[in-house]
């Protein structure tokens, strides 16, 4: 009972908040009704017993495809005017694409209808653990069968990282960094000193 | 699945890796000062690994005990003679980067670094018994690749170049991997002999989906026409010693992968891919030849060369035979030198002030300014010509009699009536360096590792390459048995 009540509100929210996505005025309220539409789902997978892709949704999606996004509007300067304007505008080519999306959407739904593909028998090798949940069953296959895949992947991961910090950072000369032992070694008697300016003459700095 | 086994085999990939995580960390604190260092300590790693493929190839390792991993990882022959060539080649391109870099001071301590981590992905995609580590080798050297185009930040051409490889190289990756997912659904299994076994009981339209996918990712990776386009530019707009990277290592990388794939995993099913290979190695001859003529660009000019040669060596791979194999690795072994003494003779064509020359008109009347440079470069283009006293002329022998004993008579015709037009260009540069009246540009100073390199592959092109044959057929013949051993 207490699966159907959470299934219908994370269902009814996960639709709403879909909804609201792309009802809001503001691209920043957009973004933030996109999160909770993830989470709500990431809720919906765990019910199915898939936790694995829960927990992958609020993390690769809340934690940084969301927040990336987040980023990016609210650094990009949008017309909202003009927005609606070409909203309008392209109506017409807009709602063709809907029609082809439907269409698709039918045609998908009726093949499926009418039998399912013949897809090739899994060979074993990567078989799910017996009574063992499914991120159970991904560790082991990945720290074990798969170790070696999984090490070549983190370098694949650090090689991007050494890509970006090549292609990206420089050594700048018109930026003054802190420097905290300079700043430590800086004594009062150094940093102050008594002028007596004379009447009519200023001070020199 | 015995780990101590499985980590002795993959021991070339482990020391590159440890290497190259250990410079990273020279690197991060010793900063650019020390560049040349860390180059010197990643070539000294790639001969390390050198000496630890070549007892493979040497005994003609093949079977299960190659198999590291549970087959994901193959140590064998063939990939022992891919990795001496991927690890050679990367090995110059880092001999020969810091006398290009330092003239524009951008010689910096990650570039041997990258390089190496290119190197291990490159040697992981020959080394593939499984598509998901042939995927993940691919796309570590892609990676590195997107990098080291883009290398050179205050040459807008290097960031065009960087650029273009990226959105196109992440298209092909894309395609790849849809016809890796179309595959592993239709057949159930992403091992290669799993796929082989599949294949074998049946052809189905989603298998040739998948089929023709990969193939035309891979097809990407080796520029092979009609997905050729991004070549002329990468290779022009790359600094040139990366781009004599991109025509050695990750060629040779990305044609063991695809021999491995099209005779082991889809072997099985030759006839639906032995069209598009035959399709593909047409195209490239003739597109090669006729794209290279209109070029000015020495650069560019290589790059269609390396176009065309690639349809020279696919012939090898459409008749899908043992003999066509070791043809093509006989081909890829002379491909390899001849475009290494290529890309070198692009480094040292230097005008007065040192600056680089690539234009083809700039090269007129090199025989009497610099009498080297114009005859090692005569070898090389008489031998990517295939003129017969010349070396490259025994590549293409060995391929166009694969192709007539396997049958394909039509097939070996068109490849040697396209060689003639291909010929055309070549024969160009050497008109323009020995008849034509001296432009002067190019400046006589030379450097001891160009002249050390040229010397090399031009006495390997000469006539005497010759002598190697026998030597060069045995390791070829063993790689080729290794690759047609399945299990």
């Amino acid at each position: 009972m207490i699966q159907v009540i959470a299934f219908y509100l994370f269902a009814t929210l996960c639709i709403a908040a879909g909804a609201l996505t792309i009802l809001a005025r503001n691209p920043v309220h957009s973004v933030l009704w996109l999160i909770v539409a993830f989470f709500n789902a990431a809720g919906l997978m765990v019910l199915v017993g898939a936790e694995f892709i829960a927990m992958l949704l609020v993390i690769v999606y809340v934690g940084a495809v969301a927040v990336l996004f987040l980023f990016v509007v609210m650094m990009l300067d949008i017309d909202f005017a003009e927005l609606r304007a070409g909203f309008i505008r392209n109506f017409p080519l807009g709602f063709a694409l809907a029609l082809v999306l439907l269409m698709e959407l039918v045609l998908g739904i009726g093949a499926y209808r009418a039998g399912a593909l013949k897809l090739g028998t899994p060979d074993g090798t990567a078989a799910p653990l017996a009574g063992a949940n499914n991120i159970e069953a991904i560790g082991a296959l990945l720290y074990s069968r798969y170790l070696f895949l999984f090490e070549a992947a983190g370098l694949v991961l650090l090689v991007a990282m050494i890509g970006a910090i090549v292609l990206t950072h420089r050594q700048r000369s018109d930026v003054r960094g802190q420097n905290i032992a300079k700043q430590n070694a800086r004594r009062p008697d150094e940093a102050t000193h008594n002028v007596k300016p004379e009447v009519g003459k200023g001070v020199s700095l | 699945m015995d780990w101590s086994q499985s980590l002795r085999l993959i021991a070339p990939e482990e020391t590159l890796s440890v290497a190259g995580l250990i410079l990273l960390l020279v690197a991060a604190w010793a900063g650019d000062k020390a560049a040349r260092a860390i180059s010197i300590a990643a070539v000294a790693a790639l001969v390390a690994a050198m000496a630890l493929v070549a007892p493979a190839l040497c005994n003609g390792a093949m079977g299960p005990e190659t198999a590291a991993f549970g087959g994901q990882m193959r140590a064998d022959a063939f990939a022992s003679f891919a990795k001496l060539l991927i690890y050679g080649s990367a090995a110059v391109a880092l001999v020969v980067a810091p006398s290009f870099f330092d003239r524009v001071r951008a010689m910096r301590a990650e570039y041997p670094v990258l390089v190496l981590f290119a190197a291990v992905g490159t040697g992981m995609m020959v080394s593939a018994g499984d598509f998901l580590t042939l995927y993940i080798g691919l796309e570590m050297n892609s990676l590195a690749s997107y990098v080291l185009a883009a290398f050179l930040r205050s040459d807008d051409r290097s960031a065009e170049a960087g650029l273009k490889y990226f959105v196109l190289g992440a298209l092909a990756s894309g395609i790849l991997l849809f016809g890796i997912s179309l595959t592993y659904g239709f057949t159930g299994t992403t091992s290669f002999a799993g796929v082989h076994a599949a294949l074998g009981g049946g052809l189905n339209t989603g298998m040739v989906f998948g089929i023709v996918f990969v193939l035309a990712g891979i097809a990407f990776k080796i520029a092979a026409v009609p997905f050729h386009m991004w070549t002329p530019d990468v290779y022009e707009g790359a600094p040139t010693p990366v781009t004599l990277f991109f025509a050695t290592a990750p060629k040779v990388g990305a044609m063991g992968m695809l021999m491995r794939v099209a005779i082991v995993a889809f072997g099985s099913a030759a006839g639906a891919w032995q069209q598009i290979v035959i399709f593909a190695a047409v195209a490239s001859i003739v597109i090669g030849a006729l794209g290279a003529i209109g070029q000015r660009n020495i650069k560019r000019l290589l790059a269609y060369s390396s176009i065309n040669n690639v349809g020279f060596i696919l012939i090898g791979l459409a008749i899908a035979t043992p003999q066509g194999s070791a043809a093509m690795l006989t081909y890829l072994a002379i491909y390899v030198a001849m475009t290494v003494g290529s890309f070198v003779v692009v480094l040292a064509l230097r005008d007065h002030n040192g600056a680089p020359v690539e234009d083809l008109a700039d090269m007129a009347g090199l025989s009497t300014t610099n009498r080297l440079l114009a005859w090692v470069m005569l070898v090389l283009m008489f031998s990517l010509a295939g003129v017969p006293p010349m070396f490259g002329f025994w590549g293409k022998f060995v391929v166009f009699q694969a192709a007539v004993d396997a049958g394909f008579m039509p097939l070996a015709t068109i490849g040697i009536a396209a060689s003639v037009i291909g010929a055309f260009y070549y024969l160009k540069v050497v008109k323009v360096m020995f008849f034509d009246e001296p432009a002067g540009k190019v400046g006589r100073e030379s450097e001891l590792v160009h002249s050390a390199l040229l010397i090399g592959t031009s006495l390997f092109l000469s006539p005497l390459g010759y002598l190697l044959t026998k030597w060069l057929g045995g390791l070829t013949g063993h790689a080729a048995a290794a690759l047609y051993h399945f299990a």
